[in-house]
């Protein structure tokens, strides 16, 4: 069994196993919706490996890093943009 | 901030950067390789543990090469030294030789609804999910174009995913022209074999592609047509691609030659600019045994073993030859051209759509006037889905190639130290990067 990390994920304590990616760590919580888009429309991670840009959030206060390029690690606080705020 | 010095630094660690990494290091050389990932294996490799990459990883190791990951190159201060983007600051690398193996990225063709949540990318599927997302239960259509499909298919299925169906653009008669040129290469003849036989339980469908996804918070439902029929599949999740685009902006922006979106190089793998090399995707998709033997290439002429390079050509023209042939055989169609409506967004950074952009006269047009290939991905994703709808020449760069925080471009610029000012297309255009809105 893999070694798990604990992160909070939009407020909420998430325990995945090491070498998880924030984006797969926020997909398997059923939230597919990573970022608003400058129209508002909901967008998720599309090309998976740092390309695209979709899946940009917030993670440890930092604003558009992507979550498929960031691998989940203790204490990591990670917001995503779905709430039009 | 941290400075680095190698006599050869290689950007890319998948196949063709780890062999020229190897090889240069084991002719003596001082190597680091520049990354993007968390790990070495480039996109292909990733999570990797397979024969070959364990090979290459250990040949890198026992050559004592070097490996920064997480860094982005973002351009050149002053030749000779390139500066890096990383999560804990910029670092400047110096090189006497480069070798540029920046691989390829997905391509991706818009039609109307590719923008909901839950449509991904084919390879972008298979990367997310070798980094942990489960799709177990899920029905995942893989849609769009390119020996990868199959590949892609197979590998969903083996992590727990249905695929009802693998729909390949192209026709069943250049699918036959490729069969009948694969029994020359006997070796990828088998490789295909086996992958039909994994995918026994699942359709692949010629001929047909994607024209609709539909779905309200994400993509519920797909329609694939071959132009008179159309199937509604219904889906958690789609796994779309159209084969592959060579990653050229590095290259670019170091001021190499490129021809219609490849790195021009030599039989020797250099460039048009004096000790800089390149290897691999970058100078058009040939896959990864044509990857791993231009890396050789590479790295064997970086480190100066020009003769021992020379002995690799012919077995270079054979990966080629093999590359040219798949490329045929997978020519995307007309109608993909069609399918789009005025309200298909085509650039997703900008949310600019095809009826403001598809009037334009051409991409610095259609950049100007909408914004188009404007946001945070430098035109990645809709510049060669541009350059395919509208036949666009969209090769342009300039630094910074990559998204860099305003701060990792300050101190880049800030303490250049003892290496010469910024030159001109160095790092001074500061950046329509960072949505600031």
């Amino acid at each position: 069994m893999a070694e798990s990390v604990r992160l909070i994920i939009d407020g909420e304590h998430a325990d995945v196993p090491r070498g998880t990616s924030v984006a797969a760590a926020i997909l398997n919580r059923g939230t597919w919706g990573f970022r608003r888009s400058v129209e508002a429309e909901v967008r998720g991670p599309l090309c998976g490996m740092g390309t695209c840009q979709e899946c940009r959030l917030e993670i440890n206060g930092e604003p558009h890093q992507r979550a498929c390029m960031a691998m989940c690690v203790d204490g990591m606080v990670v917001r995503t943009g779905r709430a039009s705020d | 901030m941290e400075h680095r010095h190698a006599k050869v630094v290689v950007i890319g660690a998948g196949p063709a950067g780890l062999a020229a990494a190897a090889r240069a290091g084991e002719h003596g050389c001082s190597v680091l390789v520049i990354d993007d990932n968390p790990d070495s294996g480039g996109q292909i490799w990733r999570g990797d543990h397979g024969l070959r990459a364990r090979t290459w990883r250990a040949r890198c190791a026992a050559a004592g090469v070097a490996f920064v990951h997480e860094t982005a190159v973002i351009g050149e201060s002053a030749p000779g030294t390139l500066v890096a983007g990383r999560p804990r600051g910029p670092m400047r690398v110096r090189f006497e030789r480069l070798v540029l193996a920046t691989g390829a990225r997905e391509l991706f063709l818009p039609f109307p609804g590719w923008t909901l949540p839950g449509v991904f990318g084919a390879g972008g599927l298979q990367a997310l999910v070798k980094s942990g997302f489960d799709v177990r239960g899920m029905v995942i259509p893989v849609v769009g174009s390119g020996p990868l499909l199959p590949v892609i298919a197979a590998y969903l299925r083996g992590r727990g995913a249905r695929v009802p169906i693998v729909a390949e653009q192209a026709s069943a008669a250049s699918m036959r022209g490729l069969a009948t040129g694969l029994l020359g290469a006997p070796a990828k003849l088998i490789q295909a074999i086996r992958l039909r036989a994994a995918l026994w339980r699942t359709p692949y469908r010629t001929g047909y592609w994607p024209v609709q996804a539909t779905g309200e918070d994400r993509v519920r439902e797909v329609k694939v047509s071959n132009g008179q029929r159309t199937l509604t599949i219904a889906c958690d999740a789609l796994a779309c691609g159209f084969g592959l685009v060579p990653n050229i902006h590095v290259a670019s922006t170091l001021g190499c030659h490129i021809t219609e979106g490849r790195v021009d190089v030599s039989d020797l793998m250099r460039t048009s600019r004096e000790g800089v090399f390149a290897a691999g995707e970058a100078l058009g998709v040939g896959g990864v045994e044509c990857a791993l033997v231009e890396g050789e290439i590479a790295g064997l002429a970086a480190a100066g073993a020009e003769d021992e390079a020379a002995d690799l050509r012919g077995r270079r023209a054979r990966a080629r030859a093999f590359a040219g042939a798949l490329s045929d055989a997978f020519r995307l169609r007309e109608e993909l051209r069609r399918v789009v409506d005025d309200a298909t967004v085509v650039c997703r950074c900008e949310d600019v759509r095809w009826g403001r952009v598809r009037a334009r006269s051409c991409w610095r047009d259609a950049k100007l006037q909408t914004r188009c290939g404007m946001g945070p991905c430098q035109g990645r994703v809709c510049g060669p889905a541009m350059a395919f709808l509208r036949g666009w020449r969209v090769g342009d760069s300039r630094p910074p190639v990559y998204p860099a925080g305003a701060k990792d471009l300050a101190v880049a610029l800030g303490s250049a130290g003892a290496s010469a000012a910024p030159d001109e297309r160095g790092l001074r255009e500061r950046t329509n990067m960072e949505p600031e809105r």
